[in-house]
C-alpha cells in the first residue's frame, strides 16, 4: 500500500472540501478500496473518509425513500420499508458478499465498487485498459467466462459486479451527488458507462464529485419483485448471471414491468427491450421467453461466457413466471 | 480519541496505512484473530466492531477511532469460556482451529442480527416478524467464514445449539 493522507468529514460539503487535492479518494466500507490499494491497483494520495455522513433511510414527500450514502448495505436490507415495498432490493443486497462485508460497506461504496475482472486484478503479469489505458486486455483472449456479453467493447469486457445496483436499476433510482460546483442529481442507469474506447472512465461522475443519496421513486409495482442471482456456488460469490424483476399481471395481460441484469454488462443492465416486449402482452410463458430472446439478442459472447445468453435467458423467463404465479 | 479493544484503551496508529487486524496481530499481540486471505474472502479475521461483526483486515485502524472492538480473547471473562466457544469444543466444530476465532466471533455477531431479525438470502418471508435459526439459516450467514478443514457440519450443529440454548 503507498502512503496516503487520512481526513474524516461530518457533512457532504466538507468531504467535497478535503477531497479537493489530485488523488484523494472517497472511502467508506472500504470492503473494495482497501483490497484495491493493498494490490496497488489504487494509489491515492489522500482517504476522505464519509462513513460519518448521513446514513439515515426515510420517507420522501412524494412516497419513495431517500437513503444516505453511508447507510450500511445491512441497514437498507433490513429496513421495513425496503422489505415490504422494494423487497428485490432486499434480496439484491442479501445475495451479495457476505454478511460481515455488508456490515461494513456504504450505499455509496457498492455503487462505486470496481470489476472483478481477474485481469484488473494482476497488475504483475496482465494488460488492462482500465489499469493502463491504452495498453490492451488480456481477457478478451484469456478466460472470460465471468466477462460480458451486453454492451462490451474491443477495449474491456469487464462487468460490474454489484446485485444491490441490478435492483437500484430496475427501480428507476436516482443519484444525489454534491461537488466542487454544487449539488445535482442523475438516474442510477446514468451513473456507470458502457466501457467504448475509454473503460478507465467508468462513471458519469465529474472530479470530486460525492454520492450523497440515493432516491427510489414511489413505485407500487416494486412490491411484487424479486431477484435470482445465479452463481457457481450457492452463497458468497458473484453473479454469473442475476435477474431483478417486478411484475403486474391484471387479467393475464402484463400491465407494467420492470426488468434489469446483473453479471452481463460493464454496467447494471436495465431491460428495457424485454419490457418493451412485454407490456400490454400475454403474461405467458412463451411471452416471457421471446421477450428474454429480445433482450439478449444483442449479446455477443466470448470464448468461454456464450452459455450466459442461454443462461439469462432462462432466468428472466423463470423469475417473470415466479412473478406471474404470485400474481395469479 | 482512543479506540476500545476488549475494554482496555488502544491508541490509534500514526500510519493510517495499518488495518485493525495488523494492529490487533502485531502492534497489541492479540493473536487469536487470524490473517488468513487478507483481502476479505475467508473471514478469518471477523472481529466485533461496536457489536458487529466486520472483517479486520479490510478495516484501516484509524478508521476505529473512539469505537469498540471485541476479539475472541474478549468474548469470554472472568468464569470461562463464552457459550459459543463451549459449544464448538462439544461439537467438534473445529480441526486446525486456524479459522476458529473467526467463526467463533462471526457466530455471536450473527445470533445478534437473527435476535434483530436481519433477513437472509434464505428467507422466505422477508416481513415475516421473527426468523427461525434453522440449518438453511445458519448456513447461509456463517457463509463469509471458510473452514478448509470442512468441519462446517459441526460449525452449523454447535451455532444451531447455542441458538437453541439461547432462545429458552
Amino acid at each position: 500500500m503507498t502512503p496516503f493522507r487520512y481526513a474524516r468529514a461530518t457533512e457532504a460539503g466538507e468531504a467535497v472540501r478535503l477531497a479537493a487535492e489530485a488523488g484523494a479518494r472517497y472511502l467508506g466500507g472500504g470492503t473494495n478500496l482497501v483490497d484495491l490499494m493493498r494490490e496497488t491497483i489504487e494509489r491515492p494520495a489522500a482517504l476522505i473518509d464519509v462513513t460519518g455522513l448521513a446514513a439515515t433511510i426515510k420517507e420522501t414527500e412524494a412516497g419513495g425513500l431517500r437513503i444516505g450514502a453511508a447507510a450500511r448495505n445491512t441497514a437498507l436490507a433490513e429496513h421495513r420499508a425496503v422489505r415490504s415495498r422494494y423487497p428485490a432490493l432486499a434480496r439484491a443486497i442479501l445475495a451479495g458478499a457476505s454478511a460481515q462485508i455488508r456490515n461494513m460497506a456504504t450505499v455509496g461504496g457498492n455503487i462505486l465498487q470496481r470489476t472483478r475482472c481477474t485481469y484488473f486484478y494482476d497488475d504483475a503479469g496482465a494488460r488492462c485498459n482500465k489499469r493502463n489505458p491504452g495498453e490492451g486486455c488480456d481477457a478478451i483472449d484469456g478466460f472470460n467466462r465471468s466477462h460480458a456479453i451486453l454492451g462490451a467493447s474491443p477495449a474491456c469486457v469487464a462487468t460490474h459486479p454489484s446485485d444491490m445496483c441490478v435492483a437500484l436499476a430496475a427501480f428507476d433510482a436516482v443519484v444525489h451527488l454534491a461537488g466542487p460546483a454544487g449539488a445535482r442529481q442523475m438516474p442510477l442507469t446514468e451513473l456507470h458507462r458502457l466501457p467504448g474506447g475509454h473503460p478507465e472512465i467508468e462513471t458519469a461522475l465529474r472530479p470530486g464529485e460525492l454520492i450523497t443519496a440515493i432516491e427510489l421513486p414511489p413505485l407500487p409495482i416494486a412490491a411484487r419483485s424479486t431477484y435470482r442471482k445465479v452463481r457457481d456456488r450457492a452463497s458468497y460469490a458473484f453473479a454469473l448471471v442475476s435477474v431483478a424483476a417486478a411484475l403486474d399481471v391484471r387479467d393475464g395481460r402484463v400491465a407494467d414491468v420492470r426488468l434489469a441484469l446483473g453479471g452481463v454488462a460493464h454496467k447494471p443492465w436495465r431491460a428495457r427491450r424485454a419490457e418493451e416486449a412485454l407490456r400490454g402482452g400475454p403474461a405467458t410463458a412463451a411471452a416471457f421467453r421471446v421477450a428474454a430472446e429480445a433482450e439478449l439478442a444483442p449479446a455477443a459472447p466470448l470464448r468461454d461466457n456464450g452459455f450466459k445468453i442461454e443462461l439469462a435467458t432462462r432466468t428472466i423467463a423463470a423469475v417473470l413466471g415466479e412473478l406471474a404465479g404470485e400474481a395469479a | 480519541m482512543p479506540m476500545r479493544i476488549n475494554g482496555a484503551e488502544a491508541a490509534l496508529p500514526p500510519d493510517p496505512r495499518v488495518s485493525l487486524l495488523d494492529l490487533l496481530r502485531e502492534t497489541l499481540h492479540l493473536h487469536g484473530t487470524k490473517k488468513g486471505c487478507n483481502q476479505g474472502a475467508c473471514g478469518a479475521c471477523t472481529v466485533l466492531l461496536d457489536g458487529e461483526r466486520i472483517l479486520s483486515c479490510l478495516t484501516l485502524a484509524v478508521q476505529c477511532e473512539g469505537r469498540s472492538v471485541t476479539t475472541i480473547e474478549g468474548l469470554g471473562g472472568e468464569q470461562g469460556l463464552h457459550p459459543l466457544q463451549e459449544a464448538f469444543i462439544e461439537h467438534d466444530a473445529f480441526q486446525c482451529g486456524y479459522c476458529t476465532p473467526g467463526q467463533i466471533c462471526s457466530a455471536v455477531g450473527m445470533a445478534a442480527e437473527l435476535r434483530r431479525g436481519v433477513p437472509s438470502l434464505v428467507t422466505a418471508d422477508l416481513d415475516a416478524p421473527g426468523i427461525a435459526p434453522d440449518p438453511a439459516e445458519l448456513r447461509e450467514r456463517m457463509s463469509g467464514n471458510l473452514c478448509r478443514c470442512g468441519s462446517h457440519n459441526g460449525i452449523i450443529a454447535a451455532i444451531a445449539a447455542h441458538c437453541a440454548g439461547a432462545a429458552e
